[in-house]
């Protein structure tokens, strides 16, 4: 029990995704204006992620691994995510029209969003086993939901701060996601 | 054609321009060996991957050419994964997760929508080879950028064989003066972010003087 808490404890702050691992910069940056668009776009990853994972952990070791077509890990994985996202779009669509107009273009984007491809061969390569796995799994895009609320709230402010012309938007977003980083850091001790 | 071309480099730089395929360019921007490694294969499979969405864009039907792409960039990316595994195992190592993760870097589905879907074959190889090195380009300048605040120095070994150094020197004189936080995480952020923003610059630049 206790190592599954230090894991998930270790994949939200110590190593965090987007700031130590640098993965789903993408969505990070471009659905981070709102904190509403936030919440929304990490709820919708974490579903993804775990609904895929869970997926892509049960078809390798009932299905690659038993044949030994391991190599085609990758393919099958992204097959997988792929069939995912769109049925949570669907599922969005339906449900909350809303939310689908915010998170419009990121939402199918979800597919390229490196975590989530990430996570399902994390699970594999780190050889953990089902709780491992739907820990980690939960764990990691909680992670990104976190800081990428966290980062929403900052973004909300420096939209109206005096930057330098050329810092404007994406640049000066960088910078603070760095500051963000390396406050992140100081959480390397605690696991 | 030249134009297309040059225009992946600085005005429609992939990374600095379009924000695309930002992780990886954060992420295995520490040395000089990385990111030439990281770049000719992304370039390799952008060019590939160009070439075969162009080839099959007629027939493929337009509700399911996503998934289609997919499965073309992912079997491209498991084969140099493959190459890179059995010739060069020190780089298989050192850009680890991010190799596989070539899959959903952004520039190449991008590519094979924005381009490759609508464009001929000689085209798209073309703007494959250009983006490529434009990605390339960047990644070039940030882990210059980074290794040299982190070493005082840069080198670059051959890749197929990892105890033959092509180049290396190290300026002694600022040795003490390295900052190690340029390897981690954060000195990632603020290089790109000093980057991006002198992109913009410069093509802001570029646009008044095409207005003019």
């Amino acid at each position: 029990m206790m190592e599954l808490f230090s894991l998930a404890l270790g994949a939200v702050l110590v190593n965090n995704v987007v700031l130590s691992k640098f993965l789903g910069i993408c969505p990070f940056l471009g659905v981070s204006k709102s904190s509403k668009n936030a919440i929304g776009m990490g709820l919708a990853v974490i579903f993804v992620i775990f609904g895929a994972s869970l997926i892509t952990y049960a078809l390798y070791y009932l299905v690659l691994e038993p044949l030994n077509i391991e190599y085609m890990q990758l393919i099958t994985f992204i097959l997988v995510i792929a069939t995912f996202v769109q049925f949570i779009e669907m599922f969005i669509k339906k449900y909350s029209a809303g939310l689908y107009k915010a998170l419009g273009i990121y939402l199918p984007l979800i597919t390229t969003n490196c975590v989530v491809l990430f996570v399902a061969q994390d699970n594999i390569t780190q050889g953990y086993n089902l709780a491992e796995t739907i820990v980690n799994s939960i764990a990691v895009p909680a992670g990104f939901m976190l800081v990428l609320y966290l980062f929403s709230c900052l973004r909300e402010r420096l939209d109206s701060a005096d930057t330098p012309k050329a810092f404007k938007g994406n640049p000066i977003a960088l910078v603070t996601a760095g500051l963000m980083a390396l406050a992140f850091s100081a959480f390397a001790g605690i696991v | 054609m030249w134009q297309n071309f040059k225009n992946g480099f600085i005005k429609e730089n992939p990374v600095f321009g379009l924000y695309l395929g930002m992780c990886s360019a954060l992420a295995i921007s520490t040395s000089l060996n990385n990111a030439i490694g990281m770049g000719a294969c992304v370039t390799l499979v952008l060019i590939c991957s160009n070439i075969i969405v162009s080839l099959i864009r007629k027939i493929t039907p337009d509700e399911i050419r996503i998934p289609v792409y997919i499965v073309v960039i992912a079997s491209l990316v498991t084969l140099v994964e493959m190459i890179v595994h059995a010739f060069m195992p020190e780089l298989y190592t050192s850009l680890g997760v991010f190799l596989g993760l070539i899959v959903v870097n952004c520039i190449i589905l991008g590519r094979a929508e924005a381009f490759a879907s609508k464009n001929g074959v000689g085209a798209s190889a073309i703007d494959g080879l250009g983006m490529g090195l434009g990605y390339t380009f960047a990644l070039l300048l940030i882990s210059v950028v980074r290794e040299f605040l982190t070493t005082a120095g840069l080198s670059f070994v051959n890749p197929f064989d990892s105890t033959q150094v092509i180049f290396s020197f190290t300026i002694e004189a600022l040795e003490p003066y390295t900052i190690s936080l340029f390897g981690a995480s954060v000195g990632a952020f603020l290089t790109f972010a000093c980057f991006a923003a002198l992109f913009a610059v410069l093509r802001e630049r570029a646009n008044k003087k095409e207005a003019k």
